[in-house]
């Protein structure tokens, strides 16, 4: 950075002198003039400019190289805290708002850190040198050519923030625009229905006009800055031919003063007009600074406390009266008791909202639960250290989240250290009966998945994060509605696999049908967060419940579909 | 023009003449303001000639000689030319850019209006998102064509050429000193505009990648958590992160060289200027002034060569975007009325499903053979399992999709023969998930149509949906927020009733909600069902034990045939498809036990 500056202050120094040199040569061609002299000038003019030209090269690719740097580690920091935050935090924030603050004001930021400093530092250098010189030669020239010079500074950032909001009022309404045909579209067949063609046709064009109406404020603005500035910054140049040409009539300047003069006045064009833009910046900047730091100091919410020396978890699962609500949310479990034995298996049931994901999300605490009310192997699973906890969990979450990369690599995301070989991610997609579509896949375990790959069926997605969980081999196997799109057939399957894949594991099945969970060592039925029936796949059909109601109506489903 | 595409286009479209030739058909509605700005930019470029020249005589008549009585009316002169230079830059770029705005809210709404016309199969195959880029991204594109494209090179050209021929005219030999550096000027300007087009796209890819890594760890942010890697995740990021990094200095290298390049060859061509000029000065061959003139008037090369070399990016992109755009206003609507449609009978008249069968890709038949008959006042109920074909009737009955085979007809007239607005507007359609559009609930009741508030009200208050719509905050003018996302499921179906009714329709077609509705709102819903049909057809594709019951048929569909028909006691005395499918979806209804298995049986 003080490189930078160092630079640029020699660039500022060096385009100073090529002018006066020109003075200097003028002012021989009036008087004494030899070819040798004239050379020499030349030479000398450029001389400086390539002199001027390396170090302007080396401020630039200091000082905007710096500010990529710093761009480069702020962004690290972002991502790092995003890592961090809770679940919870994402179910608050939109995506696209978190994306756009580590791009679009992290660009901001950088605007100001690179070319803003850079900017202000080479219009302070430049108007120091320059004003010196131009001063050396006339200070009352200097005095008269300085006006337009602010008005101009003033110009820039009194039009660039009103250029700045009319633009946004401009796009605003090209969302609207977008809105409507979006709109429109998705509503196709109730505007053909109802023969609302030309009605709709209307309703656009209104938007349509308001959009170029909106352009026209626009381009009054836009259109009337830039011939003002060049108006202005002539004006200057012809006060300057008119006073100057007067001073050089009178022998006060030299001829060759007042061209020096007027290259001077050219070579402060550009600084000037960079305050008025770099005061923006800097405005947009500290807006956009804001909203980043008010990412990284969000607290982190899920984190390791007094953790318990525990290295490995065996499995026994205890709720002990939990309740549970989202932040500011409706109670969602209440008063739940479970017991659940190293090792043996637990199917929960229930409608839609009855809060099943939310009671086996708390199990790898992608919600916090209230103190003393969750146990593993006896402990609070709060005071477990988060890794051990998380490395015993196989999760198979209800929306098969892959990434976009090799099927292999989403499989052997399960296990870091060390690597999953190829053999264990393949005995992992074979007992998630996936096996068998990877032998039709192109590049079968390397074949590159999701956007840029091949893509998924649902079902297929389901049994790859199921492959993804059991590479990991789990103390505790959770599967949360996990296989609602795989078919019946291939979930008959993976269930007769997974009761041997689960023996020694305690697992966890969400499920809303009753083939998937009839093998479980325990059934629960959850409804509005609580459990409302509970026992063995018998026992329950007997009680004549809503586990009853839910087997004889799938029962009469299969009937249907083979009619 | 092709000659001097880019190399790394390696497309070559040889019809480019033709894309342009049919785009400047939309500039000939406003060929005089396209005049006008030529006119304005051939006089700007030669009023930006006259300073460095007014200069020159400043200095030889007047400064040089002492002879101050002439500098003030030049001085005038000059503030008079800068004067009248704004006047036209600023006319320049307000005529030019407002015909731009014209030219693409033109196309705009062609574009729209074509999306009207165009059949509702293109948009099953057409991703919407695709559609609206077509309406305002693209047409931007093309804007950037006729502003800064056309006009601009003209006036580049012309400031260039004009120079050159100013400094011709003063002194041949001093000029084409000073011309040879141009070649140069031309050299660093295209490697800078290439190489800087190269890692700007670099940029924009690794941006990309930045954007598209950040959307999907974030999205699976709790999947990263589970499996404990953040920390790899992290390392990930940070690759991603440096490429952008790298590629964004690479860029800077660009720019850093570009411009003390450009200011290189030009203090070469003052030096030159200086040697040769100054010579010619001390032998008196040359004025001071024609000196200063020259010095000033070689700085002013290079901006018209900068932007020429980025024009062609500019057209680039605008042929681009126009090919999608005209490939869309190319698509023939695939439904639309006959040359000499029949007319609609003056009263109600029977509806005719004549063995029509329907594939919507041409291979699979959703429906098979299936024959009915609709009479006037009469309700008709279809039932069924998801995907036996119910909602196809409804696309095939509004002319959405035409039959693939037999024939629909109406008072024993093909439907294809009808008028297809006066047969649309003689139907009202009340769709699974009601439709609402931005705006108020009045307009969501009378869409576009001339319909009195007395009416929208009277409507309303038919189908009960008066009374809620009265506890709104602005009543009928309460703004639907985001497609009445703050409305729940049963008020939406209220006010899509409320629509239908204030259509006055001879026949209704009714989708029935599957999602779960409250008691309350139920009972509202059936008692305005029954006010809805009362002396006109409908035909109902049912999830509700109530609206079926009284149904004067029923039929069951299963398939893509229909497999029972009959009224509500016959069928389920049958036992059959019916009987199970009550036992499914109705019962629960009837036994008040809002089930996972409705909602599961899921919209078609």
């Amino acid at each position: 950075m003080a490189r930078g500056l160092a630079f640029l202050v020699v660039t500022a120094l060096l385009a100073s002198a090529s002018p006066w040199v020109l003075r200097l040569a003028v002012d021989d061609l009036t008087l004494t003039l030899t070819r040798q002299k004239l050379w020499t000038y030349a030479l000398a003019i450029v001389a400086l400019v390539a002199g001027e030209g390396l170090f302007r090269y080396g401020t630039r690719m200091t000082l905007i190289g710096v500010s990529r740097e710093i761009e480069y580690e702020l962004r690290e920091d972002i991502f790092r805290h995003l890592c961090r935050l809770a679940p919870a935090y994402y179910h608050t924030h939109r995506i696209g708002d978190l994306m756009s603050r580590a791009t679009n004001d992290l660009a901001a930021v950088r605007m100001v850190l690179g070319p803003g400093i850079m900017y202000s530092a080479n219009t302070a250098a430049t108007f120091v040198t320059a004003l010196a010189l131009m001063a050396a030669i006339s200070p009352r020239l200097l005095a008269a050519s300085l006006l337009p010079l602010l008005a101009v500074a003033w110009l820039v950032r009194r039009f660039g923030r009103s250029i700045h909001d009319r633009s946004e009022q401009v796009q605003a309404q090209l969302a609207h625009l977008s809105a409507l045909v979006q709109e429109n579209l998705a509503g196709a067949r109730v505007v053909r229905a109802y023969v609302q063609e030309a009605a709709e046709q209307g309703h656009f064009q209104t938007a349509n006009e308001e959009y170029m109406h909106r352009s026209r404020r626009l381009i009054v603005l836009v259109g009337g800055l830039q011939p003002m500035i060049i108006t202005m910054l002539s004006l200057g140049a012809v006060l300057v031919l008119w006073l100057g040409g007067r001073m050089v009539a009178a022998h006060a300047i030299t001829l060759g003063g007042f061209v020096a003069f007027t290259v001077y006045l050219g070579m402060l064009h550009w600084p000037t007009i960079a305050i008025g833009w770099v005061t923006n910046i800097v405005e947009r900047g500290e807006a956009s600074m804001g909203r980043c730091l008010e990412l990284l100091d969000a607290p982190v919410g899920i984190a390791d406390s007094s953790a318990a020396p525990v290295s490995e978890v065996q499995g026994a699962v205890e709720f002990r009266g939990l309740s549970f609500a989202y932040a500011g949310g409706p109670v969602v479990l209440q008063g739940i008791d479970l017991s659940v034995p190293a090792g043996t298996s637990v199917a929960v049931v229930g409608p839609t909202g009855s809060g099943k994901s939310t009671l086996v999300g708390l199990l790898p605490r992608l919600h916090d639960p209230a103190p003393a009310s969750l146990f593993i192997d006896g402990h609070d699973v709060r005071d477990l250290p988060l890794t051990t906890l998380r490395r015993s969990i196989g999760y198979v979450p209800q929306e098969a989240f892959l990434f976009s990369n090799t099927l292999r690599a989403n499989i052997a995301f399960g296990v870091l250290d060390p690597p999953a070989e190829l053999g264990r991610v393949e005995w992992s997609a074979e007992a998630a009966q996936l096996a068998g579509d990877v032998r039709e896949f192109p590049d079968g375990y390397e074949t590159p998945i999701g956007e840029r790959g091949i893509t998924l069926s649902g079902g297929q997605k389901q049994r790859a994060a199921l492959a993804r969980a059991l590479v990991r081999d789990p103390r505790i196997l959770i599967l949360d509605d996990a296989l609602a799109a795989v078919d019946a057939q291939t979930e008959e399957r993976i269930l007769a696999n997974l009761k041997a894949l689960a023996l020694g594991r305690t697992t966890f099945i969400v499920s809303h049908r009753v083939s998937a969970v009839r093998w479980a060592d325990l059934i629960v039925v959850l409804r509005a967060g609580r459990i409302v029936e509970r026992g063995r796949h018998d026992e329950l059909i007997l009680a004549g419940g809503y586990y009853a109601d839910l087997h004889r109506r799938q029962l009469l489903e299969e009937e249907m579909a083979e009619a | 023009m092709s000659a001097a595409r880019p190399d790394d286009d390696p497309t070559g479209h040889s019809y480019d003449w033709a894309l342009l030739r049919r785009l400047l058909v939309y500039l000939r509605p406003y060929r005089g303001a396209v005049a006008l700005s030529f006119l304005l930019i051939i006089v700007l470029s030669g009023l930006d000639l006259t300073g460095p020249y007014l200069t020159k005589i400043a200095i030889d008549r007047h400064i040089a000689h002492g002879n101050l009585a002439g500098l003030t009316p030049l001085a005038l002169l000059f503030v008079g030319v800068l004067c009248v230079a704004f006047v036209v830059r600023f006319g320049q770029a307000y005529v030019l850019q407002m015909t731009g705005q014209r030219v693409m809210r033109d196309m705009r709404g062609q574009i729209f209006g074509h999306l009207q016309r165009l059949h509702v199969g293109y948009f099953d195959r057409n991703p919407v998102g695709r559609l609206v880029t077509r309406a305002t991204t693209d047409v931007d594109a093309i804007n950037e064509l006729f502003t800064s494209g056309l006009v601009t090179v003209f006036g580049d050209l012309f400031s260039l050429f004009g120079i050159m021929a100013v400094m011709l005219a003063m002194n041949v030999r001093l000029a084409l000193v000073t011309f040879s550096v141009i070649p140069f000027f031309f050299a660093v300007t295209i490697w800078f505009r290439r190489g800087a087009r190269t890692s700007f796209r670099e940029v924009r890819r690794w941006l990309a990648r930045i954007s598209a890594f950040l959307q999907e760890h974030l999205s699976g942010m709790s999947v990263v958590q589970l499996f404990g890697r953040e920390e790899s995740t992290q390392a990930d990021f940070a690759a991603v992160n440096r490429g952008h990094a790298d590629s964004n200095l690479q860029q800077i290298f660009f720019y850093a060289v570009f411009y003390p390049a450009i200011e290189l060859l030009a203090a070469i061509a003052i030096a030159l200027i200086l040697v040769y000029g100054g010579g010619r000065v001390f032998v008196g061959a040359l004025t001071i002034g024609a000196l200063v003139a020259f010095l000033q008037y070689s700085e002013r090369f290079w901006r018209p060569i900068s932007d020429l070399s980025e024009k062609f990016n500019v057209l680039q992109a605008a042929m681009a975007a126009a090919e999608r755009i005209f490939l869309l206003l190319d698509t023939r609507p695939q439904i639309e009325s006959v040359s000499s449609p029949r007319r609609l009978p003056e009263t109600s008249a029977p509806l005719l499903f004549e063995d029509v069968s329907f594939a919507y890709d041409g291979s699979y038949d959703v429906l098979r053979q299936v024959s009915f008959s609709l009479e006037p006042g009469r309700t008709l109920a279809f039932v069924g399992a998801t995907g036996a074909g119910k909602t196809t009737i409804i696309s095939l009955l509004t002319r959405f999709y035409d039959v693939t085979r037999g024939r629909i007809t109406y008072d024993g007239v093909d439907l294809r023969d009808l008028d297809l607005a006066a047969w649309r507007s003689s139907l009202a359609i009340v769709l699974q998930d009601p439709h609402l559009f931005s705006g108020t609930i009045a307009s969501n009741i009378r869409l576009g149509s001339d319909i009195s508030d007395e009416r929208v009200r009277a409507a309303a208050a038919a189908v009960h949906a008066d009374s809620f719509i009265r506890t709104l905050p602005h009543g009928y003018e309460t703004e639907v927020m985001e497609r009445g996302a703050t409305l729940s499921v049963g008020q939406k179906q209220l006010i899509a009733f409320a629509r239908a009714m204030a259509h006055d329709p001879r026949i209704l077609v009714l989708d029935e909600a599957t999602s779960s509705i409250d008691t309350e709102t139920e009972a509202l819903i059936q008692d305005a069902l029954r006010v809805l049909r009362h002396g006109r057809s409908a035909i109902v594709i049912a999830h509700r034990l109530s609206t079926i019951r009284d149904a004067d048929e029923i039929l069951v569909l299963h398939k893509g045939r229909i497999r029972e028909r009959g009224r509500h006691e016959e069928l389920l005395a049958q036992h059959g498809l019916y009987w199970r499918l009550y036992q499914l979806q109705y019962q629960d209804q009837e036994h008040g036990v809002a089930g996972a298995a409705v909602a599961s049986a899921g919209p078609v």
